[in-house]
Formats: structure tokens, sequence, C-alpha cells
């Protein structure tokens, strides 16, 4: 069935879908349940579901993913949110030195099927800690798989993915994208998650983004082609393991890269990717990689926001550099 | 083996609905909700901290209080009216954070949470500075060694730990300071919280935990954090632990008063916890509708912090109609100050983004600055061209 809906409400039909196709999958995290989560991506789910299985959680994120590590153990498929993207430092301990090793260091013998559901991003006009964009602290750690769809079809599917991967998913969600709009096929067969999608053929320069900056990236090809210049747009879903192969197969058609994240570009997955993609495509390639992303810098109070943020204007200007070489 | 098996077929009771054990917590009050002072023998060794109270304090007690909740009403109508992006409202709870800051000497040391603008008030923290944050032009808005009143954390309970720490910096100093952390009851459940009173413990650390249990953390009335009243975990730390009536402004001031002087003397750290209610919802952007019915809200109503004050005063006659009046004509002047001010507060420097990143400067953070100048001054370029 196909209907339109926005990303949020996308996320809450495939939570229920899950819940209701396996018992042992749980949601869990700070007033996901009457309140239906600060953003309402729970919103009905404890109603319908019960307290057992839709779980307020006591304030205390190291709790929230310790205690999933433990009912994932047990059999369970916890999916916890946390509020906001700056709060799941109190739980970075547990992610990053037990949801992260538990396999290897059980040679394969325990799987962690947790998914960790992070709202992130800016954009929002929001106060200190709500606004920023951590995958690239998660990605430095093996042992994790990182998604972010952005858009509605993407975080139904994708959700759902990564519900049933054996491994832990952390799964950013693009917060100021929850209330856009677009058509969910909930029948449709879903690609691979960790597959790259072009969103947007073209053959003058490749634009690769994930999550929030996808749609961005998309207005920048439009005004692009408004210069006449042929933009293509990679929607790269996946941050880890993330699909190199679909971006050489684009860079080696349009010869130039501008990867787009609002994660600081220091140490940023625009890093990895802009060395990679030089090492597979250095006879290919036109012009360096070039990025565009936030600045180091603390993420700034909200009416710095635009300044600090990739906008139409700074993703051209890269772009207009990308192809002044 | 059967037994067993038996009991774990069982289900087993929802974790939400199991109550906590009945056993009624008793509660220091100095005021009852009707304004009448009471004085038991069981609360001789806090009411003494009170006992030379003048008329005049109680005034002054009573003009914060309604000077508070007029600056608080008036950062909730701006962020309606969009000037500012949220508020966190203390409605409510100013007699928890009045009674509690007036305890303070200058020379203590206050780690807030978000919602402290009672405690700010009475450390001369100008109270438009507090809308900065709130506003999104900063992301703290004053120096906080000036009054001694640390910037506001969001982080919940990271800054009973950052107390901590100081008070143990006090206590190696020598000097009779005292700090005093502030919290909420959903921030009791977090890791830091608990390793602070672990700290404070184990140091000796001249440092109050000032527990606001509003009843509320968002949507998760307080079962949700704890099976016990939240003053007795600090006793499996080692600690005394109060409970107070939070909506009593003389009482939360007697407590804090001891505590302080517990701390001062070598004594360590006590946990306050001042049970008061949450009167709005978490913030402005929350709908409390959602998960809580209006008799609690109202049941509390009763039990007015300020209300309670003003009884008092006028049965004993330590204030008349003229104070009143004068306190209601400071609170419109307080309230037409903060609108002028937040009205015309600019909009931040584009530079102040890589402003203050670093202490001692950052090659990075210089580079991305010269970058960032070039590049705006290309439209500049690009407008004078046209
Ligand atoms: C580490 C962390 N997790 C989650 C949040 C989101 N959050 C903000 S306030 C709040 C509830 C706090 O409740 P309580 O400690 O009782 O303080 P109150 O707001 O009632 O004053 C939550 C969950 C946060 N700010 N920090
Ligand atoms: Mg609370």
């Amino acid at each position: 069935m196909a209907e339109k809906m926005a990303l949020a409400k996308a996320v809450n039909e495939s939570l229920r879908k899950a819940l209701e196709a396996d018992p042992k999958v749980l949601i869990m995290g700070e007033d996901v349940g009457k309140l239906g989560g600060v953003f309402r991506v729970t919103d009905g789910l404890q109603k319908d579901f019960g307290e057992e299985r839709v779980i307020d959680t006591p304030l205390a994120e190291s709790g929230i993913v310790g205690t999933a590590i433990g009912l994932a153990l047990r059999g369970y498929r916890p999916v916890v949110e946390i509020q906001f993207d700056g709060f799941v430092f109190p739980a970075y301990d547990q992610i990053v030195t037990q949801l992260a090793k538990m396999h290897a260091r059980s040679l394969g013998k325990v799987k962690l099927p947790v998914v960790v559901r992070i709202p992130y991003g800016g954009g929002i006009g929001a106060v200190e800690h709500h606004s920023e964009s951590p995958e690239a602290l998660f990605a430095h750690v093996a042992g994790l798989k990182i998604v972010s769809p952005s858009n509605s079809s993407d975080a139904y599917w994708m959700m759902q993915q990564a519900i049933q991967s054996d491994d832990p998913v952390i799964f950013f969600e693009p917060k100021r994208r929850y209330w856009d709009k677009a058509e969910v096929n909930t029948e449709a067969i879903p690609g691979p998650l960790h597959k790259a999608q072009v969103v947007r053929a073209g053959t003058d320069l490749t634009l690769a983004a994930y999550g929030p900056m996808v749609k961005l990236c998309q207005e920048v090809a439009d005004a692009a082609a408004e210069e006449g210049r042929s933009l293509e747009v990679l929607d790269l879903r996946s941050v880890s393991p993330l699909d190199f192969d679909s971006i050489q197969a684009s860079v080696e058609k349009t010869r130039r890269l501008v990867v787009v994240h609002e994660a600081p570009v220091f140490f940023g997955s625009g890093a990895e990717i802009a060395a990679r993609i030089t090492e597979r495509c250095f006879y290919h390639l036109e012009a360096p990689v070039l990025r565009v992303g936030g600045y180091h810098a603390p993420y700034p109070p909200a009416r710095l926001e635009e300044e600090y943020l990739p906008g139409l204007d700074r993703v051209l200007d890269a772009v207009d550099r990308a192809l002044a070489y | 083996m059967t037994v067993e098996s038996t009991a774990a077929r069982k289900p087993r009771r929802s974790a939400g609905t199991k109550k906590s054990p009945s056993t009624k917590p008793e509660l220091v009050q100095l005021l009852t909700p009707e304004g009448k002072r009471v004085k038991h023998a069981e609360n001789a060794v806090y009411d003494k901290y009170v006992a030379d109270i003048t008329p005049e304090d109680l005034r002054g007690l009573y003009r914060d209080m309604v000077l508070t909740r007029r600056f608080d009403a008036e950062a909730t109508s701006l962020q309606r009216q969009g000037e500012l992006g949220l508020w966190a409202s203390l409605l409510g709870q100013e007699a928890a954070q009045i009674g509690s800051g007036r305890a303070l000497r200058d020379d203590d040391y206050v780690f807030p949470t978000y919602r402290e603008h009672g405690v700010a008030w009475c450390r001369g923290v100008d109270p438009t500075n507090l809308l900065g944050m709130f506003r999104g032009v900063n992301n703290g808005g004053w120096d906080p060694n000036s009054n001694n009143f640390q910037l506001y954390t969001i982080v919940i309970g990271s800054q009973t730990l950052h107390a901590t720490g100081y008070a143990m910096g006090v206590a190696k100093d020598g000097t009779d300071s005292a700090v005093i952390a502030y919290f909420g009851d959903g921030a009791s459940s977090q890791g830091d919280v608990a390793e602070a009173f672990t700290f404070s413990a184990v140091y000796n650390a001249p440092v109050v935990f000032f527990c606001q249990n509003n009843q509320w953390a968002i949507s998760e009335p307080t079962e949700k954090q704890t099976r016990v009243p939240l003053y007795q975990r600090a006793q499996g730390f080692g600690f005394p632990g109060v409970r107070v009536d939070g909506n009593d402004v003389l009482a939360c001031l007697a407590v804090t008063k001891w505590a302080l002087e517990r701390a001062r003397s070598g004594e360590g750290p006590t946990l306050v916890e001042a049970y008061t209610y949450r009167m709005g919802a978490h913030t402005t952007s929350d709908d409390p509708t959602r998960y809580r019915g209006d008799e609690e809200r109202l049941a509390w109503e009763a039990k007015d912090p300020i209300l309670r004050l003003r009884q008092y005063l006028e049965s004993a006659n330590h204030a008349d109609e003229g104070f009143f009046a004068e306190l209601e004509a400071e609170s419109e002047a307080l309230g037409r100050r903060v609108r002028e001010a937040v009205r015309a507060m600019p909009d931040p420097d584009h530079f102040a983004i890589f402003e203050n990143a670093y202490a001692d400067g950052h090659a990075l953070v210089d580079e991305e600055r010269a970058q960032f100048a070039a590049y705006q001054a290309s439209f500049a370029d690009a407008e004078g061209g046209k």
C-alpha cells in the first residue's frame, strides 16, 4: 500500500509493524510512552502494545543502552530512543565498549540486535545539545552499523531492516525532515540497507550526502541545472558501511565529487570518502574531492546556525570550485 | 524446583504500576499551605535558622518570589510571541528556589540546571541575561564567576559532578564556602548524579545537593525514577537526606541553611529534596495534556508558594496594602524591562561562531574563520557589483 506520510510517521509505522511482527521487539526510552516521544515518533505505540513492550525508562542513557544490551542477550530486540543527539554521550561508553564489541569478544556466539535511534542534526532553532551530528564519533568504532534515511520511504524500510539486523545499528533520524511528507510503499521490496541510491542522475559532478543534506543537495542540483550544470545526487543512506562502489561508479562518470554533511568537516565522514575515492578514482578525478560541512567549533546558538550549516549557497560555492579545476 | 518454575511462569507485575512503599515520609514544613507558622519539636533543628527572621526579611522573600514569577511569565509570553525559541518555566517552584537561593552567602557557588531562574535572581544575575540562550543568541550569557552562578546545564545531571569537584577544591583551599548543586527528580536517575554522591561522600565535599522533585521529568512521573523517596537515597551513600516542603519558602530557607552550615563546618554533603510541583509544561515545546490530568495541578494550586506566604504576611500584619501595591508596580516594571531588553537583543555577529572555541587558539579554527570571511565577502562583492 502506497501512502504519503511524514518521515516521523513513517518511523512510527515501521516500529508498529515490527512490534506486531515480532514479540521480542521492544521500544525503550525517555518519554516514549504516553507522550509518544518529544517528536511523537512512538505516538500511540504504548497504548496499543502496552507498557511491557513500549517502555518509559528512567532518565539515564547509559542505563537505557546498557539494559538494552542485557535484553538483547536474553533474546529481545530492543529499539531504544535517545531523545536528542547531544544526549547520547552518557551512553557512549556502553555503545563503544560493550555494544560494538560483544559479538567479536564472544567469538560470534553472542548477537546484539539493538537499534539506537537518534534524532540528529540542526536547523530547528533549538537550544544547545539539540542540533548536533555526531555520526563520525560512532563510525570510527568497528562493530557498529550506522545509517541515516533522508526520506519517509527509506525511514520506513531502513528501520525494518535495522531491526532485523543482528548487528547493532545506530539509526540517525534527520529531525529537521521529520515533518516532510513522501510516498511510502509498505509492500515494496526494499533494496539492501547499506546501499547508496542515485536520487538524481547527472553528468558534471556528484553530490554525495545522507540524512538531512540529501534534500539540500537536490535543491542545489535544481539551482545548478538552471545554470546549465548537470549534478548527480547520491543518497548514501549508510555511513558504516559506506557504499564506496556506488560512489566510485558515480565519480567515474562525473569525475567530480562534493560531499555534504552537517557534521564538522574535520575528521568527518567526508574525509573518509575523500581519501578512499581519491585512491579508487585517482585517474578519473578532474578536481580534488571537496567537502561542505560544519566548522571546527561548538555548534552555535540558534541564531547563527544558518551560517554554520551547509546551505544552498555554500554547496553551490563548492560545486563552482570543483568545476573550476 | 516446581515452585520456582511456577513462579517463573507467573505474569510479573508491570514495573510501572507497582506503587512505592506506603510509609509516608516526613516533610519539613514551617508554613502550612494556609499560611500558618508551625513549630514542631522535630523541626527545631531547622527552625532555629529562621528563628530571628524579621518582617522585612519575609517581605523580601515574598518580593523575590513575586518578581521571579513575573519574570517567568514574561519569558513565557515572549516565547509565544516568537522572541524566544524556548522557555523552561519555573512556575510553582519559586519557594524552593528563593528559599535555597537566599540561604547562600556571596562566596558560595551555585551549579544550576536550566530552570533555576529564581536562584539566578537571588545571585544577582540580571534576568535578561538568562534569556540569551533561550532566544538563541548565545549558549550561556553571563560570567559564571561574577555572581558565583555557573552557566545553565542542559545535559541532565552533569553539573552535580562539577559542583562536587568545585567543593573538593573549596575544601582543599581551606575556606568555609559551600557549593550547591541543583537537579531534578528525573536527573536523580543519571549515573553522573550517583557518582557525584559517591565522590562527595568519599571526599567529604562541602556540597549541598538540592533536588527539586517537581513530580515530573517531562512526561514521566517520579515513580518511573525511584522506588524510595529520593531524599532517602543519601543514606546509602553515607550522608543525610531531608525532604522539605518545596512550596514553603521558610522551610526551604531553613533546611538549606542547615545543610550549608554542615558543609561549612566540615560535615560533608547533604541531600535536600524539595517536594514541589511543576505547575506548567516542561517547556514551551511540551504539551502536558498528553500525560497528566488537571486534578493533580489543581491540588497543588492550593499549596501555592506565593499565596501561602502572602497569607502569613497578612495574618501576622507584616505587610500592608502599600507594600503589595508597590510590588505590583515593580513587577510590571520588571516585565516591561525584560520585554524591551529581549526585543533589543541583537543577533550575534557571524564570526561569533569561531570565537572562544579554544583558550589558546587553534590553527584550523583560524583557517576556517578566514575561509568563512572570504566566503562572506564574496557576497558583498557580488552585491556591490550589481
Ligand atoms: C542527558 C540528557 N538526557 C535527556 C535530556 C532531555 N531532557 C531535558 S529535561 C528532561 C527531564 C528532566 O527532568 P528533571 O530532572 O525532573 O528536571 P525538570 O525538568 O523537571 O526540572 C529530559 C529528559 C537531557 N537534557 N539530557
Ligand atoms: Mg522534574
